[in-house]
Order: C-alpha cells, then sequence, then structure tokens
C-alpha cells in the first residue's frame, strides 16, 4: 500500500495547473461573454498502484477533471502526464496509441452501453479497434474478461436491456480492462446501483486492482464509499483541489472548513452515534462558476472566513508532510512562524 | 410523541399490481402499516421494493390502466381513500396530505412562476382569495428559509437551485397546514450539505408545525437521523418495522442485517472488505408464494421455499419481523 512506502513509488499521473474553461456564447451575435471556469488550476499526482479519490458536490468539476485527464475534451491549460508521457499536448495519432493505456468506467450503465450490441461486441470493440489478434483470440479474450468480472460467459451473445443495474456495471468495466489498462478513471461508477449492489462493484474494482495493479481516479460524491475504497482522497469545491490527503488523515482529522463541512454532513447509520455527531450546516449555495467570488472561493459560506480570504486567493501547499491545503487559516500559521522564526535569527 | 394515540393514516392489507404486455407485476403485496400525529415514519428499501408505489397508491396517483390498486383499506379521517369518490380524494390530495417528490427539477412547472404555484393549493382548497393566498405564501417561503420572499414570488423556478427548489416544493406540500405530509425521497437529488439543510429544515418545522410524516429513502444515514420509526421493504412487502434505536440495535430481519453490514461510514473503524448481499433483488411476476428474500438469504430453510412468512412481533414492543428464522433463539420458528 502507498502509505508505507512513498517514496519508492513514481507518479503514474502528473496532473500541472490544470484549467478548463468552457466558453458562454451570448446576445444577438452568439459572441462569446464569459467563461465556465469548471476547473480552474487543479495540481495532483496519482501513483502507480493507488487510487485517488476524488470527491465533490454536484458541479464542482470533478467529472471535469476525470475527462479532462483522458483529453476527452481539449484543455485549456496544463499539463497532464501519464506514464510520463504527455498527453496535453499530443497529435491525435499518438494520442490513440496511448488510449490502451488510460480507460474510463462510466457513471450511467444504461447509457454508456450500445443498446444493439450484444456484450460480447461491446467488449470487445476496443480489442478490434486496437487491432489486437485475430478474430478467435477476441473471442476467448472477450470470454476470459467476463469471468474476470463475474459475468456468466453464457451471457455474451444478449443485450444489455436484459441485465440488471449491477451487471451492466460489469460489462463496463470488462470493456475498460479489455486491453490491459494501467489506469482507470471511474466517474461516479456506484451512482446509479442500489446499495446492495454498490458493495458488490467496489469490491470487483478492488479485487481487479489487486490482481492486474490498477491504478484508479475514483470520482464520487459518496463520501462513506470513497473512504472504502480510496488510498487519498482530494476534495474539489468549485473548480479547485482545496484539500489532498491521505484517507485516514482525511477522515479522521480535517482540516479546510469545507472538508470538515462536507464530512459533518453525512448522515450516520447508527442512530445512538448520529444524535451525538457535531454538525457544521452550512447556510447558502455553491456559487456559480462563471462568476466564482474575489479570494477564496469558499469565502462566501466559510464559517470561519477572514477579511484576507476575500480578497487573496489561498495558494495549494504541503502544509504537513503528505497534506496539501488550500487555506488562509493555515497559510497565516505558517508565515507566523517563518516571520518570528527569521526574527529569532536576526 | 404521543403514545397509544389514533392512527392518523391507516393502511391495512393494500395490494396493487400492474398489468404489462409481459404479464402481471406485484408492486405491492399485502403492505400494512400506520402514522400517529407527529409521528416521522421512515421507509427504507431498495429501488423497485414498492415503496413508492406503496405512497401513490394511497392517494390515488398511479395511472389506470396500467396500475391497480386491487384490496386493501386506507383509513383517513374516517374514510377509506380508495373508495371515495375522485372529487372528494382532490381535497385530500394537496390539502389534507402533502406530498414532496423525489425530483426537484422535474415536479414543479416550468411555465408557471413559483408564486402561483403555492397560491393555486391555497385558492382551490382553503378558499383565500389572490391576496390573502400572497401573503400566506410569502409567510410558507419565509418558514422553509428562502431569502427575500415576497421578491422571489415572481421567479420561475429555473431560476433557483436544487435546494431551493426542494424548498420549494416542501412550501407547497405545507401549502393547507396537511395532517401527513409524503415525502418521496425528498434529498436523494441533493448534495450532501444541501441535504443536511433540508433535514433540519424538516426537523424544525415538525417541531412547530407537528404533523405525520412519512419519509422515503433508501439512504439509511438519513433513516437514523430523523425518523421515530423505520420500516423495512422488499420485493413489495413489508419485512420488518421497529422504532428506530430498536431496529438500528437489533435487526431481526436477515434484509436488514445484510443491509446494514453492507454501508461503508465515515466515522468510526473502517472494514477492509465491504459485506456484500449476494444476488439480485427479485422478479416480481406473480402473487408471492415464498419468501421474496430467500434467493439472498444466508439463513434460508426448507420452509422459506413452501411459505410466505406473516410478521410476527419479535423482541421490543412494536417490532415485528416477516421471517421464519428466529435470531433470537438461533433457529426457526416452530409455530
Amino acid at each position: 500500500m502507498l502509505d508505507d512506502t512513498p517514496s519508492k513509488t513514481k507518479p503514474l499521473v502528473a496532473v500541472d495547473n490544470l484549467k478548463m474553461h468552457f466558453p458562454i456564447y451570448g446576445g444577438l451575435l452568439r459572441r462569446r461573454t464569459g467563461e465556465v471556469k469548471a476547473v480552474d488550476g487543479v495540481s495532483f499526482d496519482i501513483f502507480e498502484g493507488e487510487t485517488l479519490g476524488l470527491v465533490g458536490e454536484s458541479g464542482c468539476g470533478k467529472s471535469t477533471v476525470g475527462r479532462a485527464l483522458l483529453r476527452l475534451y481539449e484543455l485549456t491549460d496544463g499539463t497532464v502526464k501519464i506514464d510520463d508521457y504527455d498527453i496535453a499536448h499530443a497529435s491525435p495519432e499518438a494520442l490513440r496509441k496511448m488510449r490502451p493505456t488510460m480507460q474510463m468506467i462510466f457513471q450511467d450503465p444504461q447509457a454508456s452501453l450500445n443498446p444493439r450490441m450484444t456484450v460480447a461486441d461491446i467488449i470487445g470493440e476496443p480489442l478490434r479497434e486496437h487491432d489486437t489478434g485475430s478474430k478467435l483470440e477476441r473471442e476467448d479474450r472477450v470470454l476470459e474478461l467476463m469471468d474476470q468480472v463475474g459475468l456468466n460467459r453464457d451471457f455474451a451473445n444478449r443485450y444489455p436491456h436484459e441485465f440488471s443495474g449491477g451487471q451492466r456495471q460489469r460489462i463496463g468495466i470488462a470493456r475498460a480492462l479489455a486491453l490491459n489498462p494501467k489506469f482507470i478513471v471511474c466517474d461516479e461508477p456506484i451512482a446509479a446501483l442500489d446499495v446492495s449492489i454498490q458493495a458488490q462493484v467496489v469490491n470487483l474494482l478492488e479485487e481487479l486492482q489487486d490482481s492486474l495493479g490498477l491504478t484508479y481516479l475514483f470520482i464520487s460524491h459518496d463520501l462513506s464509499m470513497v473512504r472504502h475504497i480510496a488510498d487519498r482522497v482530494a476534495v474539489m469545491y468549485l473548480g479547485r483541489i482545496v484539500e489532498l490527503a491521505p484517507r485516514e488523515e482525511i477522515y479522521s482529522d480535517p482540516l479546510h472548513p469545507y472538508t470538515k463541512a462536507l464530512l459533518s454532513a453525512v448522515p450516520e447509520p447508527d442512530p445512538s452515534i448520529e444524535s451525538k455527531v457535531e454538525r457544521v450546516i452550512l447556510t447558502g449555495d455553491v456559487p456559480s462558476p462563471s462568476n466564482p467570488p474575489k479570494g477564496c472561493n469558499f469565502c462566501t459560506r466559510c464559517p470561519s472566513v477572514m477579511d484576507v480570504c476575500k480578497q487573496i486567493e489561498p495558494t495549494f501547499q504541503e502544509v504537513r508532510p503528505g497534506r496539501y491545503l488550500a487555506c488562509h487559516l493555515f497559510e497565516d500559521t505558517a508565515q507566523i512562524t517563518d516571520e518570528s522564526a527569521a526574527n529569532g535569527a536576526g | 410523541m404521543p403514545d397509544g394515540a389514533l392512527p392518523v393514516l391507516d393502511v391495512r392489507d393494500l395490494k396493487t399490481v400492474f398489468k404489462t404486455r409481459s404479464g402481471e407485476v406485484h408492486a405491492v403485496n399485502s403492505v400494512t402499516f400506520d402514522v400517529k400525529p407527529g409521528e416521522l415514519l421512515g421507509v427504507v428499501g431498495e429501488s423497485g421494493s414498492g415503496k413508492s408505489v406503496t405512497m401513490m397508491s394511497l392517494i390515488g396517483l398511479l395511472p389506470s390502466p396500467p396500475a391497480d390498486v386491487k384490496d386493501g383499506q386506507v383509513l383517513f379521517g374516517g374514510q377509506d381513500l380508495l373508495k371515495i369518490n375522485p372529487n372528494d380524494l382532490r381535497h385530500v390530495r394537496g390539502g389534507e396530505i402533502g406530498f414532496v417528490f423525489q425530483d426537484p427539477m422535474t415536479s414543479l412547472n416550468p411555465v408557471f412562476n413559483v408564486g402561483f404555484q403555492i397560491t393555486e393549493p391555497l385558492r382551490i382548497h382553503m378558499g383565500l382569495n389572490k391576496q390573502q393566498a400572497r401573503d400566506r405564501a410569502v409567510e410558507l417561503l419565509e418558514l422553509v428559509g428562502i431569502p427575500d420572499a415576497a421578491r422571489r414570488l415572481k421567479d420561475f423556478p429555473h431560476q433557483f437551485s436544487g435546494g431551493m427548489r426542494q424548498r420549494v416544493m416542501i412550501a407547497i406540500a405545507l401549502a393547507c397546514d396537511p395532517k401527513v405530509l409524503i415525502a418521496d425521497e425528498p434529498t436523494t437529488a441533493l448534495d450532501v450539505t444541501i441535504q443536511a439543510q433540508i433535514i433540519e429544515l424538516v426537523k424544525e418545522l415538525r417541531e412547530k408545525l407537528g404533523m405525520a410524516i412519512i419519509w422515503i429513502t433508501h439512504d439509511l444515514g438519513v433513516i437514523a437521523g430523523i425518523a421515530d420509526r423505520v420500516m423495512v421493504m422488499y420485493g413489495g412487502q413489508v419485512v420488518e418495522q421497529a422504532p428506530v434505536r430498536e431496529l438500528f440495535g437489533n435487526p431481526q430481519h436477515p434484509y436488514t442485517r445484510a443491509l446494514l453490514q453492507t454501508i461503508p461510514s465515515v466515522r468510526g473503524a473502517r472494514a477492509e472488505k465491504l459485506n456484500v448481499i449476494e444476488g439480485q433483488p427479485p422478479i416480481l411476476a406473480g402473487a408471492p408464494q415464498a419468501c421474496p428474500f430467500r434467493d439472498r438469504c444466508p439463513n434460508r430453510f426448507e420452509r422459506c421455499d413452501r411459505e410466505n412468512p406473516a410478521r410476527r412481533a419479535v423482541g421490543a414492543a412494536g417490532h415485528d419481523a416477516a421471517c421464519h428464522y428466529d435470531f433470537t433463539a438461533g433457529g426457526p420458528y416452530a409455530g
């Protein structure tokens, strides 16, 4: 596991200052009148074999990050390196050659499977696209994949509508595994499933990670599931990462006020604990990403807001080993200690 | 909560069947429950367990055909809602029983402003004139915590955020001082921080208004926080029913037990591996002849295939479960 040997593993995915702005066109001439800053300067690494959980509320840009990482969008700015290869600026041909390394599992298994293709066709399509092996070899590989994800081989010629939600998600997972990827973006893979089925799919993803050495970016709004599957967790708010830390630390000792509020808002499935949980109830709604507030993005809802928060944007920096944070509360203490140290020395 | 008070809503033996081209679907099978004044009843179940269909059958919201409420009684205010004429039912619906739907995006009418949608039930059910209805609407929006209420009456649903829209829905449901509020997954479409706001709001409103609430959800965490009593549904049946602490502390149905072990938590110890309930929920074709949970049940034995278990009293007062297996004794029931 990552926590034991952080120095030995190298980052498989390195994201630096990723920006994804979508233009807004308005007025009679449909001129560009503004932009939605869906992702506004995000930097993080994902190490080989680890799961990075990316959490946040709807509209915070977490899915956009996932898609931008695989360059399903043209990036506005920043670099994305997967396996030391710059995805953000690769030519289409070069990018196509890179595609087998990186795959995606989508949120809605109903919408992401073609209803007119059989299961075998769906799982075999990436193999056909990337010309691997003969027809017979491909068929063998499809059946092997179906075994891996726990689908009955006899169902190879059935259509997606004949399966339940959990089984459909298994088809999507098998398709993502077809080309032996190193890195998989899981975009809310369990959000559309029932509680009792969610655990089945999460366990499957964990087993596959152990046996195939996969690296996941696990995007979800379900904080309790992320706590289960992720090694490190990044919390996003309005297009920026506000906190990134190892799982145990972020859940037991959240530093950023938003992370605190988010974690305290999760209901506890035990009435005896539930009544003791101290809630931080945030007031108001998330501001619009087309017109984010000046200074810190969270300053309009933050319970411990200061004057500086409304003026200056906090920088995303390492405040303790392995813990990254963008908050003035912790920047100030750093500055004060620096100053006193400098004074003491001078 | 007053103990032993007469239930405000009493549902007995409700059966709803959908007639489809590929045969009948028995979505609700002999569901019996009641709600007392001022009580919050939580209804938990997976999708397809019949929780929404049950509540919609109660007040005749299902189109017939294909739906057919075959059997049962819904006693409310001394009359059977399944037998009264459609005109009287209209007065109950929206007037004495309020309904909050899951998706605030689609349950408000996009072409009318919010003010019109709140005043409509007030003018129809309570006979208020335009000015009175407007004043009451402002009062209601303030009650559910929408700032600058008087001005926002003229706004259209798309000008509100998701959480604010759900507040508007709650305001509409509360407009005529209902005796019972049925909330069908009211926070499922919302983010956790907004969900926490809505839950706080409902807790407050309950204290102020003292109505009975039926809260449908699949999230056991939400239930643990707000419910007085919980009803667990599976395969169109009530499988367990108990006061909230009793249900979480001493679950007596294998489905409830498994469900409580499946969900991970953000607090406390973290399990290395999640417990799963193997298999899939049942397909509800045909009236149930055997226990609906038997294919996924770890305690299954021969009687489960033969006989659909009836609800029997277990554990503390007010606790019942539909299972042939006695967990306290560690073996099958004799009778």
